[in-house]
């Protein structure tokens, strides 16, 4: 660690794991309510363990990114944080309010939160991903602006550098973005066509600026390739993650009362939309193959190896299945769109704070750049089973669409819903277990941070 | 990638590029804000409506549902129901209304949500309006 300012990254870290540990739980649970339906019913109804589900995910990327620019800005920078106080009472803020709004959800019924909350004096709830109370909201833009301040005056002091310039377009973005969430308008079509300039513009626009920013840091450091060939890489990936995702948010406008011309403008412009990921994956294979230097550190490069190849076929490859208009007239809403969803955020997001993560925590635990040889192999054994368990979620939920949009939407003789999750319920049932499969690997890639022993050497290794 | 093909080229491809697309989405948002009135049903949002698309959101139907294909994927589309329930409201409000507070053992179920006569009436109209959305053909079927 070579500036003190950046171990305020290491709580964030801390939270955003033990966060994302009950995402999991609450994943598990929906996984068995679609073969149980009474399973928890009605003390957690689906609707409850979702919204759990789903806003831990984004609450605790958030913590994720947050704790990356705490970690990575005062190293590119080359100078302290502006200040690690407002970061910790930030941390503190973030956390608390998270954790109350997701009781709220498991305490009572969201009618009733809805209620306490206020939400009638300023409607902003019950929209996918965006249930969050009006309240935790503006918490929510409160703790991003005081984080964003906090980071720009280091920026604006410091060295500026290609990826923190990247990084910084990327968050800003993000809380720009974030303020359509309180934008509900009465007109459900309206409603919809906004709802996407957070949702779209987030997943599919300024967070891709981030995952590049942070993948670029980390390839610099594991394999010390020249700065310069990274930027220049990093700068055309961001420039077609947003040349083409910006046009491509087109392709949510298909079906919703919007007009008939975004058909062919989203289908053109998301299916190019896999192309900066192809980009990625192959510069961070190149970048290693070339690099410079051998990092004791084996399991961080992994993990980027592995983010970028897992967000390539996430995103790119599964979002390009059902993104042509033609073929999203059937697909629409069914378990296809869950299979991308799953593995697009595992592979881009979640595996690019781990990036970050297991490449950080070493020095945020005291050591000079890597864990022990066993404290990774460890590592590498979670890395692999959560892979491997988010693979075949993906591919069950993939049968269990193919199945559904051919029952449902496709044959002669449509059937009803839930005739035709009886019939691919086998489906369901293969996703629990390979979901059962990704929390062991959680679980041994916990118990890695616990792993003693002698810090790995290049010579050892 | 080849030494000709320099850093700030690719940064005015960035730059560039962003700021050309920003603006043409900038452009088409505005324009489908004008073409909306066409298709989105804006006629028929009545007071009613309006109550029934809050209750929607207030007890976080999309959480189970989806509408006009969004949201989650375990329970029914609603965005063509009146349509699926023989254009009856009443049948939909039965739906809604007969919803065993306990669940149905085994399988999935609706919770009961213990809506008042205006509620459901309002639940009712909202997804009328809906269904009477130009959606451009979708769903493919009445199934959703």
């Amino acid at each position: 660690m070579k500036y003190t300012s950046q171990a305020v990254a290491k709580p964030y870290f801390i939270a955003a794991l033990a966060l994302f540990a009950g995402q999991i739980i609450f994943g598990l649970i929906m996984g068995l309510q679609y073969v149980m339906g009474d399973f928890l019913f009605p003390e957690i109804p689906f609707n409850a363990a979702r919204m759990v589900h789903t806003n831990l995910l984004i609450v605790w990327l958030l913590f994720g990114f947050m704790g990356s620019a705490y970690y990575l800005i005062p190293e590119e920078c080359e100078t302290e944080l502006y200040s690690p106080k407002l970061a910790l009472i930030m941390f503190w803020i973030f956390l608390v309010a998270g954790a109350l709004t997701i009781v709220g959800y498991l305490a009572m019924p969201y009618a009733t939160l809805a209620k306490v909350t206020g939400n009638e004096y300023f409607p902003t709830m019950g929209r996918e991903f965006l249930e969050q109370p009006t309240i935790t909201k503006i918490g929510i833009v409160i703790v991003i602006l005081a984080f964003l301040f906090n980071i720009g005056m280091t920026l604006l002091r410091g060295r500026k550098t290609v990826i923190t310039l990247v990084l910084m377009t990327g968050l800003i973005g993000l809380a720009v973005f974030f303020l359509f969430s309180f934008y509900l308008p009465d007109n459900l079509v309206k409603d919809k066509f906004y709802w996407w300039f957070v949702v779209h513009l987030w997943v599919e626009g300024v967070w891709e600026l981030i995952l590049g920013a942070l993948l670029a840091f980390v390839l610099i450091k594991v394999t010390g390739v020249d700065r310069e060939v990274i930027e220049k890489w990093l700068y055309v990936i961001v420039a077609m993650s947003l040349i083409t995702g910006i046009i491509g948010t087109g392709h949510h406008f298909f079906w919703i009362g919007t007009p008939a011309y975004w058909q062919p403008l989203g289908s053109i412009f998301s299916a190019l939309e896999p192309i900066p990921f192809f980009m990625m994956a192959v510069y961070a294979f190149n970048m290693v193959n070339q690099r410079k230097r051998e990092h004791p550190n084996k399991a961080a490069t992994l993990w980027a190896m592995g983010c970028a190849v897992m967000a390539f076929f996430g995103a790119g490859v599964w979002g390009f299945l059902h993104t042509l208009a033609p073929v999203n007239y059937f697909t629409h809403g069914t378990q296809i769109t869950a299979a991308h969803g799953h593995m697009a955020f595992f592979g881009a997001y979640a595996m690019i704070v781990m990036t970050i993560i297991s490449y950080a925590m070493p020095m945020l635990n005291g050591r000079k750049e890597a864990n022990s040889r066993k404290s990774q192999v460890v590592e590498m054994w979670g890395f692999w089973l959560m892979v491997s368990g988010m693979v075949f979620i993906t591919l069950f939920l993939t049968g269990a669409g193919v199945l559904q949009v051919w029952l449902q939407r496709f044959s002669d003789n449509p059937l009803p819903f839930m005739v035709v999750q009886d019939q691919i319920a086998v489906f369901y049932w293969l996703r629990e277990v390979a979901a059962v499969v990704f929390t062991l690997g959680f679980v041994v890639y916990i118990v890695s941070f616990f792993v003693k022993g002698e810090e790995a050497t290049i010579n050892a290794s | 990638m080849a030494d000709r093909f320099t850093k700030s080229m690719a940064r005015n491809i960035y730059y560039g590029g962003s700021l050309f697309f920003i603006l043409l989405f900038i452009g088409l948002t505005w324009h489908t804000n004008e073409e909306m009135p066409k298709q989105d049903n804006r006629e028929n949002l009545t007071e009613s409506v309006i109550r029934g698309k809050n209750l929607w959101e207030v007890n976080n139907c999309i959480g189970c549902h989806t509408l006009l294909g969004e949201g989650a994927y375990f329970a029914p589309e609603l965005g063509n129901v009146y349509l699926r329930y023989g254009k009856s409201k009443e049948a939909i409000k039965g739906f809604i209304k007969s919803r065993p507070i306990n669940g149905i053992p085994g399988r999935r179920s609706m919770p009961q949500f213990g809506f008042d006569d205006q509620e459901l009436e309002d639940i009712a109209e909202f997804l009328k309006y809906t269904s009477e959305i130009d959606t451009l053909g979708w769903p493919p079927n009445i199934q959703g």
